[in-house]
């Protein structure tokens, strides 16, 4: 394999990559504080539609964005209401968005759009199309590093350096802000942060906005920046694998970025790996080599994790004795 | 949330000068049917170290708890230096400068002491400043009040005690004028609840006042300055520690009730059914609750082990019947040695002959959910009486169910009914009838009377007595001191985790059994070591 096919695998496992950091961060606030997030696919599916029918309607990539951003926070919404002054059950309310999203989507955009679900395709100049670094020119004539800038840090769109940024700014409010502390300790155990005199529910209600913005961020990229239109159940399972990514990184926003990045790795490969002829097997069938990332996430989750141990309060509603 | 009302109208008596730190006045507070505090009045002065001192369920906790607005009173009204104010929540009640150590302590496990501390109480939306007042704070609060702790440890990998000063230091930091300890030597190893008394005593110097809720009446005379003492959700007197003494104190705690009358004959004491050798065991904290506990249960006999709530009787009565396993020792029943391996140690113990009643009915005896009839049969439900194989044979069930009923006086008699719908004390009799209604050799029975109106009452002494006569072997542990007198034959005092006296019910009057009860004719051990005052 040559060095720029190797790049060329890396710049794709990044663009995989992309949904689902942004996914799995959006449920890193909600999970530290307490509350469980099923629901990241229909929330990524729902902005990946709005992100898209908003920009084929007004023609611009940033309103896309914003009604992704809307529709996602929205939906984050429903979820808080639900699992935190309701006290339902967040598991329930979670797959009950999934679901949600996945007939809504499909309804409007044949409603709207007359394509069966599909929305227009969107010109280049109606998305978040690739940006090119400063010194790529000069880059360019630079063996390897060059390259390698050129190809893999270069010309990608803005919500790919927005997801990469996301990651230190997590961290950095998660550990050295006063939210990110009270985020904490909401998720390990809301009955201190109540007798310090900190609102739970309010704080939840926080976390649940900034996962749902997030989640915007994630289904806009799939349908306005990587992608070019919305199509049916676009998210694919996205939104379960970050969540599974999510569990792997232990929570954390480091971690995080590591496991994405090699959940985008292992879809670039299957990609690559599609008409592979194995010696006494023959071709090996295309759906075994698709379900290959989804194999090894079940693996990796349930052998080489080790013990993640979730936060302590994840997933039961705070009630409040009067 | 506004600041405190002004303090215009009715002042208690006494309220002006603000001698009071915190005055309660004709608090009430219920939770569904259970009035947990009854009209209570409380007066802490300023500067002082006050207990409150009662059995587990007199409502202390609760009163602290409104105290420091976790719970809203129903009624009644808080002044705090002579200010009525109504508190909301936990950041007002801080606000006011009430500061609370709870029982069970309110760290998060994985943060360390100082992200403990400052939690809640950051001064800005960065944590490093904050993180750096706090750590010189901290070295400030430790000089003054030997509050040693290490900043930087993560809070579940220190001990109960460090963890303890956490949360004094964490009350503390908030500017607590008033310090609320619940309870909190249960968790502490002697070493270290000296320790926390020190520290109190240099709290108390410096003019803070301390709330201190135990049912330890040794640490009441040990620290405190007047003491009050609650009662089954009353408040039954307010003492100076100074004019009162430990028999007065267990009586007014465990009270005089009327003494129920019990027709029994004379014992007829047979050959050892239960016998229990060097059993220790631990809570779930940890905590060692039962001390090496020797004792024998004779056929045709009934073992009474009295003793004030807390003292270990829970814990021993859950290894007895296999729900936990112990440390140390063994449980011998009918000769037979019962092995504690794997987690179905009830349903051997019931194999071997053995009946249990356990203390909470609710949450250990019965499924509420459930039909009457399916209580009935609950923990015997592959017995051959039911059905066999797979099948569950639900006339035949039923029919069971219908004739205890009956020969248990259960009310209403519908075993349709849901469990949940059934009074306390026919609940009682339902767990009493599945229990004793079958071939045993010993019963085990935890408080059998407790929320179980005076008919009830009698009934379930004549079946325990008739259980006796019939040549069974029992064991009652009870907080009702005239239970325990009244049914057995003889009685075991336990205290502070051990069995410190046995007592033949005919010489034990209840001032005697309270000193035992209250510890004071303990003898001398190791473990005493809470000081003298």
């Amino acid at each position: 394999m040559s060095y720029t096919a190797i790049l060329f695998l890396l710049d794709s496992s990044v663009r995989l990559a992309v949904p689902l950091l942004l996914a799995g961060l959006a449920g890193l606030y909600s999970e530290r504080a307490g509350v469980v997030d099923i629901g990241l696919e229909g929330k990524m599916l729902g902005a990946a539609f709005a992100a898209a029918a908003a920009a084929a309607v007004t023609g611009s990539a940033w309103i896309g964005l914003l009604a992704a951003i809307g529709v996602s926070t929205a939906m984050s919404m429903i979820h808080a209401l639900a699992s935190i002054n309701m006290r339902g059950n967040q598991i329930i309310s979670g797959v009950a968005l999934n679901f949600l999203a996945l007939g809504t989507t499909i309804v409007l955009g044949d409603a709207w759009f007359k394509r069966g679900g599909i929305t227009p395709t969107l010109s280049l100049d109606q998305r978040f199309g690739p940006i090119e670094l400063p010194f790529v020119a000069e880059a360019a004539n630079v063996p390897i590093i060059g390259e390698l800038y050129v190809q893999l840090i270069s010309g990608h769109n803005i919500l790919v350096y927005v997801a990469f940024l996301a990651v230190p700014v997590t961290a950095w409010v998660l550990f050295k802000t006063r939210f990110g502390l009270r985020l904490r300790a909401c998720g390990e155990n809301p009955t201190a942060l109540d007798t310090a005199g900190i609102s739970v529910y309010f704080l939840r209600y926080k976390a649940l906005v900034v996962t749902g913005v997030l989640c915007g961020l994630a289904g806009a990229y799939l349908s306005i920046g990587q992608g070019a239109n919305f199509t049916d159940n676009m998210t694919a399972g996205r939104g379960f694998i970050a969540l599974a990514a999510l569990i792997f990184a232990k929570w954390r926003p480091w971690g995080l970025l590591n496991t994405c990045l090699l959940f985008g790795f292992l879809a670039s490969l299957q990609i690559r790996l599609q008409g592979l002829e194995l010696p006494g097997i023959g071709q090996v069938p295309v759906q075994a080599i698709q379900a290959l990332p989804y194999i090894l996430t079940v693996v990796l989750l349930a052998g080489l994790v080790g013990r993640a141990i979730p936060p302590k309060a994840i997933g039961q509603p705070y009630i409040k004795e009067r | 949330m506004a600041n405190s009302p002004p303090a215009n109208d009715q002042r208690p008596s006494g309220a002006a000068d603000s001698e009071y730190a915190v005055e309660l006045v004709g608090i009430n507070k219920s939770f569904g049917a259970v009035h947990a505090n009854k009209n209570i009045d409380l007066k802490v002065k300023r500067g002082t170290v006050h207990g409150i001192v009662g059995e587990n369920g007199a409502g202390k906790s609760t009163l602290m708890s409104i105290l420091y607005g976790f719970y809203t009173a129903d009624s009644g009204d808080i002044f705090v230096n002579g200010e009525k104010v109504s508190i909301t929540d936990s950041r007002h009640a801080l606000r006011l400068g009430i500061g609370m150590v709870h029982q069970h302590f309110m760290l998060v496990e994985n943060f360390t002491v100082l992200e403990n501390i400052i939690l809640g109480a950051e001064d800005s939306a960065l944590l490093t400043p904050s993180l750096a007042r706090a750590r010189a704070e901290l070295a400030t609060l430790a000089k003054d009040y030997s509050l040693e702790v290490d900043p930087d440890a993560v809070v579940e990998e220190v001990s109960v005690g460090h963890q303890q000063r956490v949360e004094i230091l964490k009350a503390l930091y908030r500017g607590a004028e008033v310090l609320v300890l619940d309870e909190p030597t249960g968790v502490l190893t002697p070493a270290e609840a000296d320790h926390l008394f020190r520290i109190l005593e240099q709290l108390r110097e410096q003019g803070k006042t301390i709330i201190f809720i135990t049912h330890k009446l040794r640490e009441i005379m040990a620290i405190t300055d007047s003491v009050s003492v609650m009662r089954q959700g009353e408040m039954v007197r307010t003492l100076a520690t100074a004019d009162t003494d430990p028999a007065e104190l267990a009586e007014l705690m465990v009270g005089r009730r009327v003494l129920l009358q019990v027709k029994k004959g004379a014992a007829n004491p047979g050959e050892t059914r239960l016998e229990v050798r060097d059993l220790v065991v631990k809570d779930e904290m940890g905590v060692v609750r039962v001390k090496g506990v020797n004792f024998e249960v004779k056929a045709g006999e009934i073992v009474g082990i009295a003793g004030v709530a807390g003292n270990g009787q829970s814990e021993l009565l859950e290894a007895v019947s296999g729900m936990t396993a112990p440390v140390l020792g063994d449980v011998i029943v009918s000769g037979k040695r019962v092995s504690f391996h794997g987690d179905d140690g009830a349903g051997r113990l019931r194999k071997a002959g053995m009946a249990h009643v356990p203390e909470d009915r609710q949450r250990m005896g019965l499924v509420t959910s459930y039909e009457e009839w399916e209580n009935s049969i609950l923990g015997y439900e592959s017995d051959k009486r039911y059905g066999a194989g797979l099948s569950l044979d639900i006339p035949a069930a039923r029919n069971e169910a219908r004739r205890r009923i009956e020969k248990f006086d259960i009310r209403p008699a519908d075993c349709r009914l849901k469990t949940a719908k059934f009074s306390g004390g026919n609940q009682q009799k339902i767990v009493l009838a599945r229990e004793m209604d079958r071939e045993l050799e010993v019963l085990i029975v935890g408080q059998p009377t407790r929320g179980v109106d005076i008919g009830a009452i009698e009934f379930i002494h004549s079946q325990i007595i008739a259980m006796r006569d019939a040549g069974k072997a029992i064991l009652l542990v009870s907080v009702e001191l005239d239970e325990i007198r009244s049914l057995s034959d003889r009685i075991l005092v336990m205290f502070d985790g051990n069995l410190i006296a046995e007592v033949d019910p005919a010489d034990a009057d209840e001032r005697t059994l309270g000193l035992y009860m209250a510890g004071v004719e303990e003898p001398a051990t190791e473990s005493d070591a809470v000081a003298a005052p």
